[in-house]
């Protein structure tokens, strides 16, 4: 059980009196960052990177990923409290965590959230924790083929498992590939795409990208919906955590259940969001009444917040083992990475074991951290919602503009951030995904110098990635997801005249 | 987000938005190609050339969009893009940012926040109270502390700041 062993270096690491208070404070901050509307985890934690550049690595992805949990958390809070999601993924958890809110039962909802969100992320971290090392252990064998392949199937599976247009999904990502293409070609050391910019020079920071698209468009958004806050007071005492747990202990099956769909859509880049949705629509589903949920069962909140935070947390698997993030804050941390200097794959287990497992130990650590500050906090946190949003937008204005800024001391990406900003309302309304983009622009580099190493190899030959079993499967599997929009058309066209002739 | 209440009131087409976007997107692609093409898409003798990669994005950006504009084109949307009432507080909200970004380059971070904050809470949160002077300051040496004393990130000033001597 070398694992075990590993990981009680982590928590031995965790555990030094600074990396604790910055777990404390990255929840803290996570959590007003999920309540507030506006402010999300992946453009949370892009504004403080730069203040992490003289953190020690580890320090500094505590901090960060403790934000990410913490960020997971609030958003419960302002689904149930007041039916304003802080965060996609806890859209589901408004249709029956809100009604419950209004009944009276506001406690009872987010303890019962809380405590599956907790559940949720634990599950995943276990399956991190003795999956992860397993998984980077076979991935050391890849080759550029293997680490294409791996990529292509990331991508695909956005066209496959996503939601809206495939084609918007497919430009989405095109446009994440061009602008991490802007600036020097790495391989050939030759300027491209730059028309002759002096600003393009340095190419376009994927931080600079994810704080206008994520930062600015979302103020846009909510300001044109016109947020009017009318909130639920809640208060949670120990009698009723208590009381729901033990309500809670009987829908083990339906955890179980949630956490499994959460780790399966985590691992895979479709996040949270959609996991939270499968969850909840097969709870309700499998359920023996499907009518009465969205009118306040507790179900109805167990799914999807078990779900996403599963999603959530797994999503950092194929992170630290591939480098390959399974969600825009989780590619946004894995930039991070890169900025600290560490070189995200299957080779961080051996090189930089400390940090690995200090993640890892931070993940059981921060959660745990995470269950106590939401349950004993709440009044506070919902109390923030209450401050109006002409207060809260400029401030958070004014942060983007500082982060975008400090990224590379350069004040034209403040521009950038205002233009990302603009493309990000208009997108939003559009229904372009902005996902594969920011996954696109963070993986774009590696994707690009391992397709052309696969090319060097076989000297222009696609068929390298059918070259030997494992690859093929995995090119073969990420064709089958790209063309699932098409095939699943196709086999509702089919199937009715099917039926048809066997009747 | 229901779209029920965009359905009425007058503005931009839904459908007229999707072909707008389709078609500079279809530009975006353009532009792609072409810059790969000036760069070499070829193979060079050391391997593939700088535009090699980039070409088949370019090539991928048109085709997505030319279907996109061509869905939008067939389809009968007949949403509304956006009023004119929602996007009034979007453009208050907007220009003076703009403004506010133009602002920091000329008189730096501090004094450009300031004037940003108080603007927003005057005009469009209508804050006459003590809540005004206290955030549109605080909010600025706030952001000092934490940033030039705590983390040692030095942020753009501009002649207010260094008359104060910051």
């Amino acid at each position: 059980m070398h694992e075990i062993a590993a990981l009680m270096g982590g928590f031995a690491t965790v555990l030094e009196p600074t990396n604790l208070l910055l777990m404390v404070i990255g929840i803290v901050l996570g959590v007003i960052i999920g309540v507030l509307p506006g402010l999300g985890g992946a453009n949370g934690v892009a504004i403080l990177i730069p203040l992490t550049f003289a953190m020690s690595p580890t320090s500094a992805i505590i901090l960060l990923s403790c934000i990410y949990w913490g960020a997971l958390f609030g958003g419960a809070i302002t689904s149930i409290l007041f039916n304003i999601p802080g965060e996609p993924w806890s859209v589901a958890t408004t249709f029956d965590g809100y009604p419950m809110a209004q009944q009276g039962r506001a406690a009872q909802a987010l303890t019962a959230a809380f405590t599956s969100s907790f559940v949720g992320a634990l599950f995943a971290v276990i399956l991190i924790t003795f999956l992860a090392p397993f998984i980077a252990r076979f991935a050391l064998q890849f080759g550029p083929a293997e680490m294409f392949a791996v990529m292509f199937l990331a991508f695909c599976s956005f066209v496959g498992l996503g939601r809206g247009s495939p084609f918007k999904t497919i430009t989405s990502m095109m446009l994440g590939f061009w602008l991490a293409a802007i600036g020097l070609d790495g391989m050939t050391g030759q300027l491209r795409l730059t028309f002759g910019s002096t600003e393009l020079l340095r190419g376009i920071d994927f931080l600079v990208v994810v704080i206008g698209l994520f930062g600015i468009g979302e103020i846009l958004i909510t300001i044109e919906e016109g947020l009017a806050f009318k909130g639920n007071h809640a208060k949670i005492g120990l009698r009723v955590v208590l009381d729901t747990w033990r309500e809670l202990s009987q829908h083990w099956a339906l955890y179980l259940r949630s956490a499994v769909i959460g780790c399966w859509m985590g691992i895979s880049p479709a996040g949270a969001t959609p996991a939270s949705f499968m969850s909840y629509g097969i709870a309700k589903r499998m359920a023996k009444d499907p009518k009465s949920f969205g009118k306040g069962r507790i179900e109805g909140v167990i799914a999807p917040e078990t779900a996403a935070h599963a999603a959530g947390t797994a999503a950092l698997l194929p992170m630290i083992t591939l480098g390959i993030p399974g969600s825009p804050t989780a590619a946004v941390l894995l930039g991070g990475l890169l900025i600290w200097g560490l070189q995200p794959g299957p080779l961080m287990f051996v090189e930089q074991p400390d940090f690995v497992w200090g993640l890892i130990a931070s993940m059981y650590l921060g959660n745990i951290v995470g269950l106590i500050i939401v349950l004993a906090a709440v009044p506070w946190f919902a109390a923030i919602l209450r401050i109006p949003f002409s207060i809260i937008a400029p401030v958070i204005l004014v942060l983007c503009a500082i982060g975008a800024y400090t990224v590379h001391n350069a004040p034209f990406d403040i521009w950038y951030v205002m233009i990302f900003g603009i493309i990000g309302y208009v997108f939003k309304k559009l229904d372009y995904p902005m996902a594969p983009m920011v996954l696109a622009i963070v993986l774009g580099d590696r994707a690009e110098a391992s397709f052309r190493r696969s090319m060097l190899i076989s000297q222009g030959d696609l068929s390298i990635f059918w070259s030997n079993t494992l690859v093929a499967s995995i090119t073969t599997v990420a064709l089958l997801l790209l063309f699932w929009p098409a095939i699943s058309l196709a086999w509702e066209r089919i199937q009715p005249r099917l039926r048809y002739r066997t009747a | 987000m229901s779209a029920a209440p965009e359905t009425f009131g007058r503005g931009p087409s839904m459908r007229l938005m999707e072909l707008v976007v389709a078609a500079l997107l279809v530009g975006v692609g353009g532009v792609v190609i072409w810059g790969s093409v000036k760069v070499g898409i070829g193979w060079a003798s050391d391997g593939p050339r700088a535009g090699y990669f980039p070409f088949y994005v370019g090539l991928l950006i048109v085709g997505s969009s030319l279907v996109t504009f061509v869905q939008a084109a067939l389809s009968v949307d007949r949403r509304v893009f956006v009023t004119g009432p929602q996007f009034m507080p979007v453009l208050a909200v907007l220009i003076p940012s703009l403004a506010y970004v133009a602002a920091i380059g000329i008189l730096g971070i501090y004094f450009s926040s300031m004037a940003f904050i108080g603007y927003f809470m005057w005009w469009i949160g209508k804050e006459r109270g003590w809540l005004l002077p206290a955030i549109a300051l605080g909010a600025p040496v706030a952001v000092y502390i934490v940033f030039e004393r705590w983390f040692l990130v030095s942020l753009p000033k501009g002649p207010v700041e260094l008359w104060l001597g910051l």
